[in-house]
């Protein structure tokens, strides 16, 4: 199978060249011949699949194709709430879960004509960087099977980058789109916050999850924020804001764009091939016409620890309600109390209940204002060098991650692996969008990620800014090896 | 878990007294009552609040809690929240916050109320309460918030020997308005007081149906005892599950007897939350203050903080009701009822404006007063908005029966056979009066010769009369009515016997 993005899929459906339900047959046969390696399907829909597609093959019959998403064949994390079709979360205590309701995004994606081929793996409850904490399946990262593909989103990245799906969604709480997209070879966008509904996205940390799209390509990732992208009338927190033509004006240059570059994101440890294919392609967009400024973000060496009181503490919240009574997994027990501690401690995996206990000790009497109430202070110091350095800059350019995909069970103690996230969180906790796009390869081989981090609702300039990058180089256009 | 102090003590033990004015201690009491608002969806979600739905039948996936759904602001439940605010004369605050609020019970789907902690709704407000003594008092009003309220578990059987337990959310989500006053109500009357005076508030304003049976109201109290004249608080005990103004009272006057009876052997009083048992009429431990919960608040990150825009607010605030107490006070003042009539009938809004149309129309008030207490209220199911929204009686047409009465058309005991008819069908009184015949004879020609035959047939009470017991012609008058079928002119009646009577005497 060529390999092809969903821009060039739905000019060619709408050509006639091939039709949605040919692509989609040959997606479900590349699942079924290479997923066993890769591992990016928790549940595959091909029903389901199968029906969009065939909805789609007549629209574009009868010239009445919904858009440039009609047709594309895309998967969705597993946080995300599909009406009929299972969602886990990668969770024992979901493992059987059907929810009676749709997500928002994937009604969306649903109404744009997207073929949805499954649903992808991800760290259970979306808490971890390299889907090892999915208590269901095991990831592999398509360039080297012998790492993790990231995560938390790291089925949804794999299933791109490894053409089990043309674009997909995941989310982003700490770095779970950017980090895994880093990690895949792929781009992963987090958008504002609140920008994309969280209605229907199984909530870790509410004030920090942020849906975004993956896409093999910066035009197929602005197409899919396009899709999902404006207000919501079932998610408070939404923006009712106009949604602009993400995809018009990708393909203007970068002549005149302030640049930052912050001193903090270059820290030391990080691995200097990661540094110099970063330093490079900040080059290159300093050679389109961009101009470069060393910033200041003094705020960043702190967003790490306080991300770990702030996630915690509201998991612990949105977790409460997994305790057998009313859905997912019951372990019978002799009272009430018993069923529940039994249920939740079968149920959730270990970081999981880490999480629970960190986020209950921090809300708890006479620690709330020490932690919790200390914590979003610092989170307001974080807003503030961004809006600090955004009014000098137009965007941030700076690694995605310190280093490259690691090796299953490489990182084992919890410190190590939230050490990944470091780069990435701060634009989680201001909520300001992030885009991460392939800038190189290790000499053996592993993709790394440039991250590129915009003002808030200005997702427009960050993809454009992706897109002149992306235009000047060919990182995108290489695909591991699989058969 | 039962407590020493509660296990010892039993119901035969100490009965109430009072207290006040004569004790050695000082009651505090502060009363926090929960009231359901009568929004016809949710708080968070767009399900129907209809009290007495099959189970779960009112529900949708945001108020049973399912993973990834978010709670939206009802704006009709902030605007009942402001103008019962504004009602109690509280500080709306400009912005305020919703926080969650946690602790683990089946009832609740989230585990988790979405409630309001630090930043409230509203705050520093008062109620001007009546006591049975002729006086009245201002107990000052804390905070008022907003919150969801929870499922209901249905035991089969007994809560002790259930085999299994069932969940209906349908009330899962209801709007609640939480009001907390200051401590400084002083005796379970003054309770019982401050809870008719909140209750009417709330109905008045339209923002709560006021029924403490069903649940729609529901009080918390908290109490204590100390020295008189001390200025420190004593320990203070919370008492839940009182369903009612009389219970309210009741559970106060156990705990002011039961506490009393403790201080003055010495002992230290507890912590704790107990529980009413009205059957037994005594409270009992619930769980001392080592077990409290904490509750982990924190605010609610799914919700942004609700700024309430001036110009909204003062709208509320100008379309405020005139309130029971000010109203009870005008009926006096205006229409010279007394003080009983003009309670009973500001008791509910409906009623007051029933009264009040009435009374525009005939204005006699005391005998429309008399007509509304006496013989609508038996009639109707209630005195509720609902109630007289029901009444096929219209004020203009009760005004229509009473202007017959007055200007002789009809007796009023003729009067009370019409209203039967006009509470049943809503006609016209003089529709009624014209097509049964029931105008009063005021004929003299005609009542004449009823007259003759009843003084004829009855010779006994003529010999009476003229023995000087000028009574006995009240007998004859009557026999008169039975013959006229009630429908002879009393007055014309009397006038024309007193004047047959008079010929015999003289002959």
């Amino acid at each position: 199978m060529k390999r092809a993005t969903i821009h060039e899929l739905t000019a060619a459906y709408t050509r006639g060249e091939t039709t949605p339900s040919r692509v989609t047959e040959e997606y479900l046969a590349r699942i079924a011949k290479l997923d066993d390696k890769v591992g990016a399907y928790l549940t595959v829909t091909a029903d389901h699949a199968r029906a969009a597609a065939n909805a789609s093959d007549e629209r574009y019959r009868h010239g009445r194709a919904l858009g440039p998403l009609d047709g594309a064949p895309i998967t969705l994390k597993d946080v995300f709430c599909t009406r009929g079709i299972r969602t886990t979360c990668a969770s024992k205590i979901l493992e059987q879960f059907m929810p009676p309701y749709d997500a928002t995004v994937a009604e969306r994606l649903a109404k744009a004509g997207a073929a949805l081929l499954g649903k992808s793996n991800m760290d259970e409850f979306a808490m971890g960087s390299s889907t090892e904490h999915s208590a269901l399946k095991v990831t592999r990262n398509p360039w080297d099977l012998s790492r993790v593909p990231g995560g938390s989103s790291g089925g949804p990245a794999a299933a791109v980058a490894a053409g089990l799906a043309a674009g997909s969604l995941g989310t982003d709480t700490g770095g779970s789109i950017r980090q895994p997209a880093a990690f895949c070879g792929v781009v992963g966008l987090k958008p504002t916050y609140g920008r994309v509904s969280r209605y229907g996205l199984v909530a870790f940390a509410s004030s920090l999850d942020h849906p975004g799209p993956f896409g093999s390509d910066v035009t197929d990732t602005a197409l899919l924020l396009g899709a999902i992208a404006g207000h919501d009338p079932m998610d408070a927190t939404s923006i009712d804001a106009p949604v602009p033509d993400y995809a018009a004006g990708l393909e203007r240059d970068v002549r005149g764009l302030r640049l930052g570059v912050p001193d903090e994101y270059f820290i030391a440890g990080m691995d200097p091939e990661v540094e110099g294919a970063v330093r490079a392609a900040i080059d290159v967009l300093k050679g389109l016409g961009a101009t470069l400024e060393r910033i200041s973000l003094p705020a960043t060496p702190h967003a790490l620890a306080t991300y770990y009181v702030i996630a915690p503490a509201e998991a612990s919240s949105n977790l409460a309600r997994y305790d057998g009574v009313k859905y997912g997994l019951r372990v019978p027990g002799h009272d009430l109390i018993d069923m529940e501690s039994r249920t939740r401690a079968a149920g959730f995996g270990a970081e999981v209940r880490r999480r629970i206990m960190l986020g209950t000790y921090v809300l708890s009497a006479g620690y709330y204002d020490a932690y919790y109430g200390q914590a979003q202070k610092v989170r307001t110091l974080v807003r503030r060098d961004f809006d600090a350095a955004f009014a000098r800059v137009d965007l941030i350019v700076a690694p995605t991650t310190p280093n490259v995909p690691f090796k299953h069970g490489e990182k084992a103690d919890p410190i190590s692996m939230y050490l990944n996230d470091v780069l990435t969180i701060p634009a989680d906790m201001s909520g300001t969008p992030a885009i991460s796009v392939p800038c190189g390869f290790t000499a053996s081989g592993l993709p790394i990620g440039l991250q590129l981090i915009g003002r808030a609702l200005d997702e427009a300039t960050v993809l454009r800014a992706a897109r002149a990058y992306e235009r000047a180089t060919d990182w995108h256009t290489r695909h591991p090896e699989l058969s | 878990m039962t407590s020493g102090s509660a296990s010892r003590r039993t119901p035969e033990e100490p009965q109430a007294t009072t207290v006040r004015g004569e004790s050695k201690w000082d009651i505090v009491i502060g009363l926090e009552v929960h009231a359901q608002l009568t929004t016809r969806t949710k708080m968070f979600c767009g399900c129907p609040t209809t009290f007495g739905a099959p189970p779960n039948t009112q529900t949708c996936p945001v108020c049973q809690g399912m993973p990834g759904t978010l709670p939206v602001i009802n704006r009709r439940a902030i605007e009942y929240g402001v103008r019962t605010a504004l009602a109690f004369e509280c500080r709306v605050n400009a912005a305020c916050r919703f926080a969650r609020k946690h602790y683990y019970y089946p009832d609740m789907p989230k585990n988790f109320q979405i409630s309001q902690y630090e930043e409230p709704l509203a705050e520093e407000g008062r109620l001007e309460i009546d006591l049975p003594d002729g006086a009245s008092r201002t107990i000052g009003i804390q905070r008022l918030h907003l919150e969801e309220d929870v499922g209901k578990l249905v035991h089969e059987g007994t809560l002790e020997t259930a085999q299994s337990s069932l969940v209906d959310f349908n009330r899962a989500g209801v709007p609640l308005m939480e009001t907390v006053s200051k401590p400084e109500i002083r005796s379970p009357q003054e309770a019982a007081a401050y809870l008719r005076a909140f209750r009417a508030v709330l109905v008045y304003l339209g923002v709560c149906d006021g029924n403490m049976e069903e649940g729609s109201l529901r009080c918390d109290a908290n109490i204590s005892l100390k020295p008189a004249g001390a200025t420190q608080l004593g320990t203070k005990v919370e008492i839940k599950n009182m369903n009612s103004f009389r219970n309210v009272q009741r559970a106060l006057e156990f705990e002011v007897a039961r506490q009393t009876d403790a201080l003055e052997r010495g002992e230290r009083i507890v912590q704790e939350t107990r529980l009413w048992d009205a059957d037994r009429g005594y409270t009992r431990s619930m769980r001392s203050k080592e077990f409290a919960h904490d509750y982990r608040y924190f605010p609610e990150p799914d919700l942004v903080p609700l700024k309430l825009d001036a110009a909204w607010t003062a709208g509320i605030r100008a379309a405020l009701p005139e309130l029971p107490r000010a109203r009870r006070q005008r009926f006096v003042a205006d229409y010279g009822v007394p003080a009983y009539d003009a309670a009973l009938l500001t008791q509910s809004r409906a009623l007051a404006e029933y009264y009040e149309a009435a009374v525009r129309e005939f204005p006699q008030p005391k005998l429309v007063s008399n007509w509304v207490m006496s013989e609508l209220l038996r009639e109707l199911p209630g005195d509720d908005e609902r109630a007289i929204a029901q009444a096929k009686l219209t004020p203009s047409r009760l005004a229509g029966l009473l202007r017959l009465i007055d200007d002789g058309t009809i007796s009023g005991k003729i009067a009370k056979t019409v209203f039967e008819t006009m509470v049943r069908t809503g006609e016209d009184a003089i529709a009624i009066v014209r097509r049964e015949g029931l105008t009063q004879v005021a004929d003299a020609g005609a009542l004449a010769s009823m007259v003759a035959s009843a003084i004829a047939g009855n010779p006994r009470a003529v010999e009476d009369y003229r023995k000087g017991k000028t009574a006995a012609s009240k007998a004859i008058v009557g026999h008169v009515m039975k013959a006229s079928g009630g429908r002879a002119n009393p007055a014309l009646v009397s006038r024309l016997v007193e004047e047959e009577l008079e010929k015999l005497t003289k002959r």
